[in-house]
């Protein structure tokens, strides 16, 4: 990332002046960074959605009218209550509001996003950095062609095949979801650092003798950030996707927790006898939510590919 | 076409030759993959099928048959000679061939996801096309956020959303059948390539082929929604950058009718991308089959193995994994090459697209 040096500087500089000085700095590249998303209407929105959807999904005890309806719960009188009045979306068929469980929905699906991407990024990352500076060793092709193999199947189905031979739960189709996910960004980064390593900076530092790990971390990783991150914000919206696909094959969050696409999977049954609202309504959820993330990483991404040019 | 000659020819067969040569590698790694999945995983195989309350004799039976008790290396050979001579096993819940189910399925989900390509190819391409000649015109922006709509929608939610409003009469919308491939009264067509509209027409049977066809519209246009905005998108895109280059403004200052710029110098190069994405695209497609086969009661390939999955039935699972992992192989050799004929650059180095 560029850093622009706008402030005067003095002419001896102690370490408190260069802390100030690179403090201010930031300050000053976050603000421009900001101007330039806000640009976009569309952006905006997308964050708004999802600090509005990460707020619900913290506070989803407090903000929603029946919190005790992610737990067991029957109350057959009121079950199958089409939307409106003191069900603003409905209920299920043993009468649970369906309101507050998208809301508590909301938690599974940026938990999995969380998780998968936070055990994903790192292996991927130095997986296919190692194998790009190492370009046509046999470690190239050991870590490269066991990627090709991942790649070669397509996502959802290794995913279901993992899940499918473990315990059916929200941990497990996590764990699935992850070993699927891995290869893409060791593709991604293996095609960054194989054109990084022949840089001047990477040739300089292994010619003063750098350490291989030096190299790696410290001269080519920094130089990634921004295609990873680019990568890492609109994924959120692909892992969640995912993740309800899952849970929608009962391969992820079971009953009575609320996930979303279990929610719609369970109410796909009642489609054909008319109450449409507990498939509909969690299913335009899962829709909304990748919404405003994707919307959010367009929003990043358009000011990462500025800044490099 | 006019623009292969002999000698470009040989190229784009050396080309797939490596390609074909590449695949089998990755095909031989799949094949350990499904292997390791199917055995090393928690759980003993033979107990998962039977369940736990099969007595001791019959487990220790199918272990044998599944040669269990031998060391993985020796299973993993018994396992992949069997697979080389088209034996993968019987599944564990049907007791029949699970290549013999995977025969009566997988035409289906075929038929299913052929049509969703056609479907999304053409009507990614014409609305890509459109928006892009009409740039940031109401046109335009409809496209634009329609086809923004489709990618964050999952397959699954269009077809429950398709499902409810098509379908039943509560909407006033009874348009569509809403499960199977055929209504009953109707006999499937005798079999020929297991795909019921081309087996209909075959037959001369026109009554069961639009019946088919009736039955195929809706899973397919669900499945395809993804797939067509995405290719819209990448068609818009690249065709509008294409069009600030100065061989289009030099065409247009020859007085080459706008038609003939559009549909033939413009089009071919702005459609490079979209191909390569189809062959992920057609990926998405056999995914999101899974899903849309289950919500509309579709016999296919991925209803059965989504069965399988719920019985454990690791036979089944691992057959229909390599024999989809085949498919989207195959298919990517095909996108490639016709990558490698649309794009002059990439036939004449015989390089790859990425």
């Amino acid at each position: 990332m560029a850093e622009i040096a706008v402030s005067p500087v003095p002419e001896v500089i102690d370490a408190a002046a260069l802390a100030r000085i690179q403090r201010q700095n930031r300050r000053e590249n976050l603000g421009r960074m900001w101007f330039k998303f806000s640009r976009n209407p569309l952006s905006v929105i997308g964050l708004l959605m999802v600090i509005a959807i990460i707020l619900l999904a913290i506070f989803a005890e407090f903000v929603t009218p029946f919190p005790d309806h992610v737990r067991p719960f029957t109350d057959f009188v009121n079950a199958k209550k089409p939307p409106g009045g003191e069900y603003l979306l409905g209920t299920d068929q043993f009468g649970r509001d369906i309101l507050s469980r998208i809301v508590f929905g909301f938690r599974f699906s940026l938990l999995m996003a969380v998780v998968v991407l936070t055990l994903v990024v790192p292996v991927g990352v130095t997986l296919g950095m190692v194998a790009g500076y190492f370009q046509g060793t046999i470690i190239d092709t050991i870590i490269m062609r066991i990627t090709d193999i991942f790649l070669s199947v397509p996502p959802l189905i290794l995913a279901l095949a993992i899940a499918s031979v473990l315990t059916p739960n929200l941990t497990n189709s996590m764990v699935a979801v992850s070993l699927m996910w891995w290869p893409w960004y060791a593709r991604l980064v293996y095609g960054l650092s194989s054109a990084l390593r022949t840089e001047y900076f990477v040739s300089s530092a292994e010619t003063i003798g750098a350490r291989t790990p030096h190299i790696l971390f410290r001269e080519i990783l920094p130089n990634m950030i921004s295609p990873i991150f680019t990568k890492m914000s609109l994924d959120v919206g692909w892992v969640i996707i995912i993740g309800s696909m899952l849970s929608f094959l009962g391969l992820g969050v079971q009953e009575p927790q609320p996930g979303l696409g279990t929610m719609v999977a369970k109410g796909s049954d009642y489609l054909p006898t008319g109450q449409w609202w507990m498939a509909i309504f969690p299913a335009l959820a899962i829709v909304v939510v990748v919404l405003g993330f994707n919307l959010l990483g367009d929003g990043l991404r358009d000011l990462f590919s500025a800044e490099e040019v | 076409m006019n623009f292969l000659n002999v000698e470009e020819l040989q190229r784009l067969f050396l080309f797939l030759l490596r390609r074909i040569f590449q695949s089998v590698f990755v095909l031989f790694g799949l094949s350990i993959l499904i292997f390791l999945l199917s055995r090393v995983l928690p759980g003993d195989p033979a107990r998962m099928a039977l369940g736990a309350r099969a007595p001791q004799e019959t487990i220790q039976r199918l272990r044998d048959e599944m040669h269990l008790d031998e060391p993985l290396l020796q299973q993993y050979q018994i396992w992949f000679t069997n697979a080389l001579g088209g034996d993968l096993g019987d599944s564990l819940r049907t007791r029949r061939p699970v290549v013999d189910d995977i025969v009566e399925f997988l035409p289906a989900s075929m038929e299913l996801v052929l049509l969703a390509g056609v479907i999304s190819a053409i009507g990614g391409i014409t609305l890509g096309t459109l928006s892009a000649r009409h740039k940031d015109s109401w046109i335009d922006n409809l496209v634009r956020v329609v086809s923004y709509m489709g990618v964050v929608t999952p397959a699954f939610v269009v077809a429950i959303i398709f499902l409810t409003f098509f379908t039943t009469a509560e909407f006033g919308l009874d348009l569509f059948p809403p499960i199977g491939r055929l209504s009953s009264g109707f006999e499937p067509p005798p079999r020929v390539t297991g795909l019921y509209t081309v087996d209909a027409l075959l037959a001369g049977q026109f009554d069961t082929f639009v019946n088919a066809l009736h039955h195929l519209i809706l899973p397919s246009l669900a499945l395809a929604l993804g797939s067509l905005s995405q290719e819209a998108r990448i068609t818009r895109s690249t065709m509008s950058d294409n069009l600030t280059r100065d061989y289009i403004a030099a065409e247009r200052a020859l007085g080459i009718p706008e038609k003939t710029v559009t549909g033939k110098f413009l089009l071919k190069p702005s459609l490079i991308p979209t191909v390569s994405i189809f062959g992920l695209d057609f990926a998405a497609n056999l995914s999101n089959a899974f899903l849309v086969e289950v919500i509309f009661n579709w016999p296919g390939i991925s209803r059965y193995a989504t069965t399988a999955m719920l019985y454990k039935d690791l036979n089944a699972i691992a057959a229909v994994i390599l024999i989809l992992g085949v498919t989207f192989i195959v298919v990517n050799i095909l996108v490639d090459l016709v990558v490698g004929i649309l794009d002059p650059r990439i036939r004449l180095r015989g390089a790859r697209s990425d």
